[in-house]
């Protein structure tokens, strides 16, 4: 029973850190009805420029992490401006085509950058742990701070990024654009600052999920972010892509279906597991758990 | 005074020549009614006004300043605001932030104003006004959009079909509004297949055919011209 509950909270860590990750990806895709693959990349570079502040710079944790905010934003922003806003009329096929291209140049460079020696990612989170209880044979199931801090920091961006879309002038803008382009236009908003604010929150975002990550995880080399990146997106097509409650919903039900598939059936399956239901929710709700039927415009 | 005027305006769809070289002007306070049948170019020469579309060629001058090239959110914040053919409201947000959408380019301290006046047309938008747009009724939904589009507070308001699919009743009402909206001095440029309805509340109106204008006149003697009845007012 320790055991199961230890995996459920373990697949709650992983599953907010997807859930943050799948933020990312569902609010661009909602917003610029485009699929960024290079958002796992970005999550990598967060996590470098978080380590190189904290590591080669000594500044304190929390400057890390605001280091790495600003320097994903600015980053995210840039790809979309040079890469994908030239493409914006563009076939689909070509926008996905480079956005792999950005996510192997992400990778290269942070190769030709930092090397790709996996680096020893330093706990920055210096919360202790929390038994909640100890049984009779020994065994106790304990909360670490880096749990703790990872899902609070999910419900917090859960709820920012709520109240944002609904209370706030630039998030309701942001809800106009994702639903019809050229009506939103002729309200007077501009979609292209709608589009670059929305790679900016979701760039900002990954910068966290990176830090989450290599706390969580303590390996960092430059392809950490895309594994954890196609289970991301794999979590916002579960929850429903384009919605925000999905792709909390989606990232935590996959960290968690991910652990007890590697806990129970085998360590080498676990992938497969996340991937398999990824398959069985396309055929039985393609539109995924919380997606609303889209109607395409002509 | 003319508040807009197209000159020669020539448009393309790829290598489609969807409007091939339209002129004309709507004077401040008139309202000018588009007329011709399904396919003329009405909707593409509102589109292109309103910055949606980008002419090959030719000029439009809104209040002074040429609007070509202009993007249509800008566009909106010169006083120009279109409400567009099939009502495009935000299906999913309520009818309260679909209204306070079209006031965007405005200051907050104007919104409150704004709705109030906006209500005051729309009796129905305000016992409405938490609903989710896209559970309204088609008449519902055209007010909306018309009361989106006078959120912006518009010196020349552009209505494409405003009257497409309503029951005549409705039909009614929304006429009505527009000679209100006209009677408070709001300049009104009205694209509509109605053509007995929009030549009977405009004061002139031009006829398009593929593309091109074929007729300019004031509305009454559009009325009374025999190939405008033969050709859409039903003989």
């Amino acid at each position: 029973m320790t055991l199961f509950l230890e995996r459920i909270i373990s697949g709650i860590n992983l599953g907010s850190i997807y859930a943050i990750i799948a933020l990312g990806y569902t609010m661009v895709y909602g917003i610029a009805r485009m699929l960024n693959f290079a958002h796992g990349d970005i999550i990598m570079v967060g996590a470098y420029i978080c380590f190189v502040a904290v590591s080669s710079m000594s500044l304190p944790p929390l400057v890390g992490v605001l280091l790495a905010m600003v320097v994903c934003t600015i980053l995210g922003v840039t790809i979309e401006r040079l890469a994908y806003r030239p493409l914006r009329q563009a076939a689909p096929l070509a926008v996905l085509i480079t956005a792999i291209g950005v996510s192997y140049l992400l990778q290269n460079l942070a190769q030709l950058i930092w090397t790709a020696n996996p680096k020893s990612f330093p706990s920055l989170i210096t919360l202790g742990d929390i038994t909640l209880y100890t049984s009779a044979s020994g065994a106790s199931l304990r909360l670490t701070g880096t749990t703790i801090v990872t899902v609070l920091a999910n419900i917090i961006i859960m709820i920012a990024l709520t109240l944002f879309t609904g209370h706030t002038k630039m998030g309701k803008a942001m809800r106009a654009v994702s639903e019809d382009r050229a009506a939103a236009e002729l309200m007077g908003i501009s979609v292209n600052r709608t589009i670059a604010l929305t790679f900016a929150i979701g760039s900002a975002l990954a910068a966290i999920a990176g830090v989450l990550l290599c706390s969580s995880y303590q390996v960092l080399q430059p392809t950490t972010g895309s594994m954890p990146g196609i289970k991301a997106f794999t979590a916002a097509v579960f929850g429903g892509i384009g919605s925000i409650p999905g792709a909390m919903i989606g990232g935590i039900l996959l960290g968690v279906i991910e652990i007890l598939g590697n806990g129970y059936v085998s360590t080498q399956l676990g992938d497969a597991f996340v991937f398999a239901v990824l398959i069985v929710v396309l055929l039985v709700k393609p539109t995924g758990l919380l997606g609303k039927k889209v109607h395409e415009k002509v | 005074m003319s508040l807009l005027k197209v000159e020669n305006m020539h448009v393309y769809y790829g290598n489609i020549h969807a409007i091939k070289g339209v002129s004309f002007e709507v004077n401040e306070g008139e309202i000018v009614t588009l007329i011709g049948a399904n396919g003329a170019g009405k909707s593409t020469t509102l589109n292109t006004i309103a910055g949606l579309l980008k002419p090959r060629s030719g000029q439009v001058t809104f209040d002074g300043k040429s609007v070509v090239g202009m993007p249509a959110s800008k566009v909106v914040s010169l006083g120009m605001a279109l409400c567009p053919e099939g009502r495009r409201i935000f299906q999913q947000m309520s009818v309260r932030e679909n209204l306070e959408m079209g006031g965007f380019t405005r200051p907050a301290n104007e919104i409150d104003g704004s709705l109030e006046h906006v209500f005051k047309l729309f009796p129905r938008l305000k016992e409405r006004e938490k609903q989710v747009a896209g559970t309204l009724s088609g008449g519902e939904q055209q007010m909306l959009a018309m009361g989106r589009a006078l959120m912006g507070r518009p010196k020349l308001l552009m209505l494409d079909e405003p009257s497409m699919g309503l029951a005549p009743k409705l039909v009614d009402q929304i006429f009505d509004i527009i000679a209100e909206l006209h009677a408070a001095g709001t300049t009104i440029l009205l694209v509509e297949q109605n053509a007995l309805m929009a030549l009977h509340v405009a004061s002139r109106g031009y006829v398009l055919e593929t593309g091109r204008i074929t007729l300019a006149d004031d509305a009454n003697k559009l009325l009374n011209d025999n190939s405008v009845k033969a050709a859409y007012l039903g003989g």
